[in-house]
Formats: structure tokens, sequence, C-alpha cells
């Protein structure tokens, strides 16, 4: 049993109020190693919540999560997590920031050093190794993110929305890079995202999300992703079949939140 | 009076270098930007920047009104002072006898009478900031002052002063008062200066002014250190353990509001009015603020950076170590300072109350004897040496802390 899988989760979040919320019902999955699956849905359909399950963060309330057959039980080096912004330590420059894992597992600088030097350059800040991580830009930054999560080589890469915080032509960049990187490295990468683009370019699988109760509302096996590795991306999503997809998957969505809308119109 | 001619001439300054300054910015043509002609950051007062100017002109205001209001020798004007030097004035008065009689009197206020200055006159010394009564010969009663009719309770002006009469009779002779301050209530500037070259040569109160600063600034230190060493790790453990938190959130909470001055009477019950109790109450006026900050510190790490770091596998030790202690730096900073502050304040008052030494004690022992350069030399020093404290302290903040409010 390799790959990851997810049988069954259901989380339940109690509110405060007596109220509770289904953030994930009956969510089954399987990525096989070296899969980049992107998942997409309406903001507030469980997407953090699957990630953060997956991630060890959060334990479901119901089903189990396993990676090359063991349960998940807690967080672990295994599965490395980049997040939207603010998870750099702001106290370490970029090197310490990108060696932080290999040093906490005990590694020696002979032993971490070419491999963290060697990222650093693959995400092009060779040049500012020594800087303060809070005096770069929010794509900088992102790259320092990615390059400490490799470092640590896990199997399974989590992205939660890495690129959410960036502008659109940085953004394209970064898109170019984790597309590279993944087929470099063949990690196992899921990847939360709200942009049906970026889900596009990047996935050679996708799941579209749906809320209330959270769950895989629909799956594609695409093969943008694929084709992408090295090239421009931009010549990709002229295509009319890229388009024709897009279209389909933002109409989905649209519907989904025009739902939700409703429904709290309902209510109110 | 005194007060509200300075008041009025102090208003009448921060104007006038206001216009002045901007006057002179308009010669020069400085750089207009929208933050100057606050066309659209008007209301928003973080486009507020202090002006360098005034503060320049403020501090040289404080010592040139200062001077002025104390006939310093370092400022070119003053305000007028009380009348110094010799004047006098007639007087016609009726003898025990009933005959009429005139004369002249004259007067030396602030200064001593010649010895030759008898003869035909009454003569009357007058020391600078008293009045005088001035019996006139055998025992005539005065009914007019330079041509003007005075009555017993009455008063006349003259030359430099006023004559006065008693319930009873007699004259009396006031000087001019004018609008300076006596040493007794305001030393000049060289004058507390003065004293500060004397006290710093040869000591005050059998300790040397050193002592005294270092007395003072040693307890500091220790209560703060003893604070520190025993607040920011309660603080860790009560962000990290909520049976921690639970148990002293209520002592802390309590503890915070009461103002370290208000545990003097009782820590000299339990310690005494000496050393110990000095430190304990330091120590009690640091632990509070420190807890507070650790706390705040720990409680305040993003919860996406532990995250991440439990990600890249960290132990809970590790994290402790290398994500929550780093984080919570700037905070223990803040609260350092905060605490420093805090600490300085309440020695130099533990001083004033009992010490043998200290900044506090100086002021205190000099305004019993109604020293007041030595009061005043005090406070400035107490001032200046606060002040130097949070200097230091944001000093090494940007050094060692870098990173604060950039994360
Ligand atoms: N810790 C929590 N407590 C209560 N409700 C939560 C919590 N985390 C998430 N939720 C709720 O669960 C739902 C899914 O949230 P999330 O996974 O963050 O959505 P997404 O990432 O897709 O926008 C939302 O309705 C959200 O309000
Ligand atoms: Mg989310």
């Amino acid at each position: 049993m390799s790959g990851l899988t997810l049988t069954n989760i259901s989380m339940r979040f109690d509110l405060a109020n007596g109220a509770h919320v289904q953030a994930l019902q009956d969510v089954s999955l399987d990525l096989r190693p070296g899969q980049l699956m992107s998942v997409l849905g309406p903001s507030g359909c469980g997407k953090s919540t699957l990630l953060n399950i997956v991630a060890g963060f959060l334990a479901p309330t119901a089903g189990r999560v396993a990676l090359n057959g063991h349960a998940v039980t807690g967080p672990d080096a295994e599965r490395g997590v980049v997040f939207q912004q603010g998870a750099l330590f702001e106290w370490m420059n970029v090197r310490d920031n990108v060696s932080f894992g290999p040093r906490m597992a005990g590694q020696r600088e002979a032993q971490f050093g070419p491999r963290v030097d060697h990222l650093i350059e693959v995400v092009g800040l060779q040049d500012f190794r020594e800087k303060a991580t809070y005096e770069l830009s929010g794509g900088m930054q992102q790259r320092v993110a990615l390059a400490r999560c490799l470092a640590n080589d896990p199997d399974v890469i989590l992205m939660d929305e890495p690129l959410g915080a960036l502008d659109a032509l940085t953004r394209e960049k970064m898109q170019a890079m984790i597309l590279d990187l993944w087929k470099e490295t063949g990690k196992t990468i899921i990847l939360i995202t709200h942009s049906v683009e970026e889900a596009l370019l990047l996935g050679e699988r996708l799941i579209v999300m749906a809320p209330r109760p959270g769950r895989i509302y629909k799956e594609y096996h695409l093969p943008f992703a694929d084709q992408g590795v090295g090239q421009d991306l931009r010549q990709i999503k002229k295509r009319p079949d890229f388009a024709a997809r897009r279209e389909e998957i933002l109409s989905m969505i649209w519907n989904m939140e025009e739902e939700i809308m409703g429904r709290q119109g309902d209510a109110a | 009076m005194t007060g509200l001619a300075l008041l009025l001439v102090y208003a009448g300054l921060f104007a006038a270098a206001a216009l002045v300054v901007k006057l002179i910015r308009r010669r020069t043509g400085q750089r207009k930007d929208f933050t100057s002609l606050k066309t659209v950051t008007f209301g928003d007062e973080s486009a507020i920047r202090p002006d360098r100017a005034a503060s320049v002109i403020s501090i040289l205001v404080v010592f040139v009104l200062w001077g002025a209001f104390t006939g310093s020798r370092l400022v070119p004007f003053h305000v007028p002072g009380p009348f110094i030097g010799e004047t006098g004035f007639a007087y016609q008065a009726r003898g025990a006898d009933g005959r009429p009689t005139s004369g002249r009197v004259r007067v030396f206020a602030g200064i001593d009478a010649p010895a030759d200055a008898a003869g035909d006159a009454v003569v009357a010394s007058v020391p600078r900031g008293r009045d005088r009564l001035i019996p006139l010969p055998g025992g005539a009663q005065a009914s007019a002052i330079d041509g003007t009719a005075i009555a017993p309770g009455g008063r006349v002006r003259v030359d430099h002063g006023t004559v006065s009469m008693t319930a009873k009779g007699t004259l009396g002779f006031a000087a001019d008062e004018g609008l300076q301050m006596e040493p007794i209530w305001l030393p000049s500037p060289e004058a507390v200066a003065g004293r500060f070259v004397e006290i710093a040569r040869t000591g005050y109160q059998n300790f040397s002014l050193w002592e005294h600063l270092g007395a003072s600034l040693m307890r500091v230190l220790a209560g703060f250190a003893l604070g520190s060493l025993v607040g920011i790790p309660l603080g860790y453990a009560m962000g990290l353990s909520g049976w921690f938190r639970g148990w002293f959130d209520p002592i802390v909470e309590f503890m915070r509001p009461v103002p370290p001055l208000a545990l003097i009477p009782l820590v000299i019950i339990w310690f005494g009015i000496w050393e110990t109790g000095k430190i304990v109450l330091l120590f009690l006026a640091a632990l509070w603020v420190m807890t507070i900050a650790a706390r705040a510190g720990v409680s305040g790490v993003n919860i996406t950076k532990v995250h991440a770091a439990y990600s890249l596998g960290t132990s809970k030790w590790q994290l402790l170590r290398h994500v929550i202690l780093p984080n919570s730096l700037p905070e223990i900073f803040t609260g350092a300072r905060v605490a420093m502050g805090v600490c300085w304040g309440t020695v130099v008052a533990a001083e004033l109350v009992a010490a043998q030494k200290g900044a506090g004690m100086m002021i205190i022992a000099a305004s019993k004897f109604q020293l007041t350069d030595i009061v005043l030399m005090g406070i400035i020093l107490i001032g200046i040496i606060g002040y130097a404290i949070d200097v230091l302290m944001r000093l090494a903040e940007r050094k060692l802390v870098p990173w604060k409010g950039r994360g």
C-alpha cells in the first residue's frame, strides 16, 4: 500500500453557540505516489480542513488517513506543508529557514549544506541567502517556504493556496516553478487553490469540492500539467480544450456560490 | 502674578516660534508634499511627524524662560527683578507734641546702608524680599508721603516700592518685588549647574553623587533581574499550560493594576525599610509586567508557524526552543522597557520614604533644608537617567530583535 489514502473522512466542528458545522462528509480519496492533485471549491467548502487533517493538525471526527500503509496521527516531516503566508521564521535568515528541517533532525552542516544551497539556487534566491525573510517580497518568501519544505525531502507536499497572496505576474512564474519542481522531484502534491486556471494548469488530477456538507463533487484527470512542464504556460492557457474546461468548472463553482448566497438569503 | 506672566510669555513664544519657522521655511523654499499640504492626509494621525525644529526650540524656550525669570547670567534679558539699590521718599508728620514736622527717608533695599548715610534723613535698610518698619524720629506719626495723605492701614506708592502704615501708625516700606523668582523657589540654571559640579566633586550626605545614583540604578537592576528571572518562566508556563494559566491568572490579573507604590507600606512592614525592602518592591514592580509580557509572547505565536515547525519535524522541546522562544522576544523586550520605567519611578519613590543613599534620598533630604537647587538637580538627573534607560533599551531591542513587528 503506497501512496496517500483517505477513507470516509468526516469532520464536524462544534461551535460555541451549540450549533455545529459539517465541514467534511465521507471524503474518500487515493493518491498514488508522484501525483499532483489540485483542489478547487467555493470558500468554506472544507478544503483547508481536508488539508489540515492530512497534515495531522486536525483529527477527523470519523475516517482514517494513511500514508504508505501507516495511519496518520499527527504532523510529521514526511508530510511537508506550504502555507499561504506567515509561516516563515522571521528571526532566521533565508538559509537558516531552508535548513530548519534538517537541523531539527540533528543533521550537521556537512550533511545538509550542499543540498540546502542547491535548493536555494533552484528557487533563485542564491543572492539572498543571508537576508532576513521580512526583507523579501511576497513571491520570494513563498520560494523560501517551498525550498524549506523540499529541504526536508517529504513524501507528500501539502499546499494551501500557496500563491494566493501574490500578484498575477509573480504567480505565473511560481506556477511554472512548482510544475518543474514537481516533475524533477516526483513528489506527491496536494495543491489547494481558488484559481481555476492554476488548478487546471498544475493538477494532473483535479477535484472540485462542494459545501455543506463538504464533499468531493467532481473529479477530473487532466493532460495540461504533463504537457506544461518546461513549457510556456500561457500557450497552454490559449488552447481551446483548456478554455472549455475552464468555463465548465468556473460555471460549476459559480452555481455553487449562487446556491450558497441564495440559501443565506432564504435564511435571512 | 509671576505664574500668569510666565504662562502668557510661554504661549506667545510658542506661537511666535511656529510663525518664524514657517516663514523661514517658506523663504528657503522647502519641498512641499501632500503631507505638508494636508490635502490627502488630514485626519490621518499617522501622517503627523514630530517637527524637530519645534523640539529644539521648545527645549531652548524652557531654558531661556528659566533664566529670564531667575535673573540668570546665561540669559541676556530678564523680567524685572526685585528693586535693589537706594530710593527714598519725603514725609510730613505730626510730632508727639502735636507740632508738624517733615523730612526724608533714605531707603537702601537689598544693599547695606553706607556708614555715612545718616545726616538729616532717616535711614532704613530693607533686606531683599522683605519689608521693614521705619519709626520716625521723636515718635512722630506721618500724615502724608510724597505729598499724598496717609492714615493708619493705608498705603502709598513711591519710587521703587510701597509705603504702608500699620494700625498703630508706624510706617513700613516694601521694595518692588518684580517678576523674578527667589532662589528658594526656583534657583537659576547656573546655580543648579554649580550645585551639580559641587556635589559631583564633594558628594552629598556622606556619599558621592555617583554612589547615590549608582545605588538607585543597582536597586533597579537587581529588582528587574529578579522580576524577569521569575516572571519570564512564569509567563511561559502560563502561555503553555492551561493549569498554570488558570492557577496564576487571578493572581496576576489582581496584582497587575495595583501600583507598586501602594505596596510600599506592606513591604516595609514585612521586609523593613532598607535594602531588602526596596529590592522586594522592585521585584514585585517588574514581576507582573514581565509575566504578562512573556505570556503574551507565547500566546501571540502565529499558529501557522507552529504547524509549519511540526511539519518540518520538530519535537515539542525544539518547537519551544526554536519557535516559541524567539517569537516571544519582541513582546519580552517591550515588557522589559515598561518594567525598567516602572522600576525607575518606583525606586525613586521608595527612596523618598527611607534610604541612606539614592537619587530619591538626595532630593528629599535637600528639600528638608529647602535646598531647591539640589532638588532641581536631582529631578533633572532622575529624568535624564530614566530617558537614557529607555533609549538604551530601544537600541538593544533594535539590535537583538530586528524582526519586531515585521513577521
Ligand atoms: N476551527 C474551526 N471551528 C469551527 N468551524 C470551523 C473551523 N475551521 C473551519 N470551520 C468551518 O468549516 C468550514 C470549512 O472551512 P475551511 O476548511 O477553512 O474552508 P475553505 O478552506 O474551503 O475555505 C467553514 O464553514 C468554516 O467556517
Ligand atoms: Mg482555506
